[in-house]
């Protein structure tokens, strides 16, 4: 409750902020009409107007979720203008990029732990890149993939599995190299193996490192899916959304998608935090 | 075939180089530290050339690094104006308005902790959202030309760098604190004396992570729409036209300016954050 009451105010703060916004905004178009009809309008008027245009400046609240309503659950998830089944698209995209980016992850994070020689050469590369704007080969690896036969899925998640894979790597070479000196020493008493050492004390070490960037790594992977939906043209998923609305200025299209992004995003590290939750809650290590 | 063999060679050769070197006294020092990974690279360089002529992969698909390399050196003026456009204009004055803001208004949210308490739940959301997406909404708003894209930049930069700072303006101790009242400083002098200070490694760490943010929003905005100069729109239209030559010369200057970029904050915050225990002995 103490938490609750500040964010609300917030939100309501931003929400009345919104609507304000929306008369000066939306206002030109409505003296336009009026002054091409030889009308004069009250400011009531303007203001009435401003909240139900067809295709205003800024859409108001209310517009966007009517949009969001009648785009989800008053279509057919299979119809191409149902929002789900463009969020669907893009979340398949973002999945299977994702299952790719933090696997391969993994696997490299492992390799440069054990072995100093991929240490000192792939390690300074993997922190480089992160200060590299991978989004921008995007456009090109969907087109050269697609010219190679390539088409649909595969090229948007290997996009969302190239941003989401950096982070996972960074993340978890430190975590696990996060033990101490003191805990490896004693793996060493026990004679353990290698192998034995990394799932018995170095892996579980890791997670919480493994889960912060897992986070990190989703949110990226949605905005690559996103992203490499752009350049095939507004074919289908929530990128194309954006663009076919901005082609067409259908402002009231855009924001909904936009927060049918924003609500896949907030549902995807959502559910990773829950597996981190219970997950940390189970070893023991929850703050 | 010669090429295929000899990339291979080179791989090999490079890598046990790099296995005797990495477990040399050499690594110990800095040159060392610096040679593995630039062995590394050239490595990849090298068997990346070999590769697509020994496969003879053709150039609309992945061009080697010396038609690349080539592309650079023969459009130095184009590149240099997209550059202008996108990253001097676009991306650095949107990052600086947007950094900016962020910090003052992590000042002004500070002296409230209902704001706080308020602000940085829904700062941490926003942080997390593609905002990317709101691309196509500024676009229509302020015009195709760089305007648009800074203000792009502005919304992306901006939560990142004020979450850091919000966190930051807390970070010193209550001890610390104390020791300003018992001084008598005002709120202006404890805040800049010892507040901002303190708080300067975490508002650094969200500036270096926004450097990336404004590149990539400035980038990915000219996708919506530009005028004909630009990197987004050169990668773009040069996409179209199959001249893959030019996209990967224009990643390219992407690279460098990103690199350059984040090397420049970080070049400032080792001087601002001199006494942070994370800078110090790092000679």
């Amino acid at each position: 409750m103490k938490q609750a009451l500040p964010v609300v105010t917030v939100v309501a703060v931003i929400l009345a902020c919104w609507y304000l916004a929306c008369i000066p905004l939306n206002a030109a178009w409505t003296r336009d009409q009026a002054a091409r009809a030889e009308t004069t309008v009250t400011f009531q008027q303007v203001v009435a107007a401003s909240y139900n245009q067809e295709r205003p400046v800024l859409p108001a609240p209310h517009q966007v979720v009517r949009e969001l309503w009648n785009t989800t659950v008053m279509k057919a998830v299979t119809s191409k203008k149902s929002l789900v089944y463009h969020a669907w698209i893009t979340l398949s995209a973002t999945l299977l990029g994702f299952g790719i980016g933090s696997v391969a992850g993994l696997l490299l994070a492992i390799g440069i732990v054990h072995n100093r020689a991929m240490d000192q050469s792939v390690m300074p590369w993997a922190i480089a890149s992160q200060t590299i704007p991978i989004l921008a080969i995007a456009p090109m690896i969907i087109v050269v993939l697609n010219s190679v036969g390539i088409s649909g899925l595969l090229p948007k998640a290997f996009i969302s599995a190239y941003l989401s894979f950096f982070p996972v790597v960074v993340g978890l070479v430190k975590g696990l190299r996060s033990p101490e000196a003191m805990q490896m020493d004693q793996m060493k008493t026990w004679n353990a193996s290698g192998a034995q050492t990394l799932w018995k004390l170095r892996f579980p070490a890791s997670l919480p490192y493994l889960f912060t960037s897992l986070k990190v790594g989703i949110a990226a992977s949605l905005v690559g899916a996103i992203v490499g939906e752009l350049p095939t043209g507004a074919v289908a998923g929530l990128g194309a959304r954006l663009l076919s609305g901005s082609y067409y200025g259908q402002t009231v299209q855009i924001w909904a998608a936009l927060f049918g992004a924003a609500a896949v995003a907030a549902g995807l590290v959502g559910i990773i935090g829950l597996l981190q939750r219970i997950t940390l809650r189970r070893m023991g290590l929850a703050r | 075939m010669i090429w295929i063999l000899a990339s291979l060679a080179i791989w090999g050769l490079a890598w046990w180089a790099n296995i005797v070197l990495s477990h040399s006294a050499l690594v110990k020092s800095r040159s060392g530290r610096l040679v593995v990974p630039a062995i590394f690279g050239a490595t990849l360089l090298v068997v990346w050339e070999g590769m697509v002529r020994g496969l003879q992969v053709p150039g609309v698909i992945l061009p080697p690094p010396t038609a690349i390399a080539a592309a650079f050196g023969a459009n130095l003026p184009l590149l240099w104006t997209d550059f202008i456009q996108t990253f001097v204009k676009g991306a650095l004055s949107g990052y600086a308005i947007g950094c900016g803001a962020a910090i003052l208004v992590a000042v002004a949210i500070d002296r409230s902790p209902f704001l706080q308490r308020g602000l940085l739940p829904v700062g941490n959301f926003v942080a997390a959202l593609p905002i990317i997406g709101i691309a196509p909404i500024l676009v229509m708003w302020f015009g195709f030309d760089w305007q648009s894209k800074a203000a792009v930049v502005v919304v992306m930069v901006f939560f990142p760098v004020l979450v850091n700072a919000v966190e930051g303006l807390r970070a010193s101790d209550a001890m610390q604190r104390d020791l300003m009242a018992t001084y008598g400083a005002s709120y202006w002098q404890s805040l800049l004396k010892l507040r901002l200070p303190a708080a300067m490694p975490f508002i650094f760490n969200g500036m270096k992570i926004a450097t990336t943010l404004a590149l990539i929003g400035a980038i990915v905005a000219e996708f919506f729409g530009s005028p004909i100069r630009g990197m987004g729109f050169r990668i773009s239209t040069e996409v179209g036209k199959l001249g893959l030559d030019m996209v990967w010369a224009e990643i390219t200057v992407a690279a460098l300016a990103g690199s350059a970029f984040y090397g420049i904050v970080a070049m400032i915050e080792k001087g601002v954050t001199f006494w942070h225990p994370s800078q110090r002995g790092r000679a």
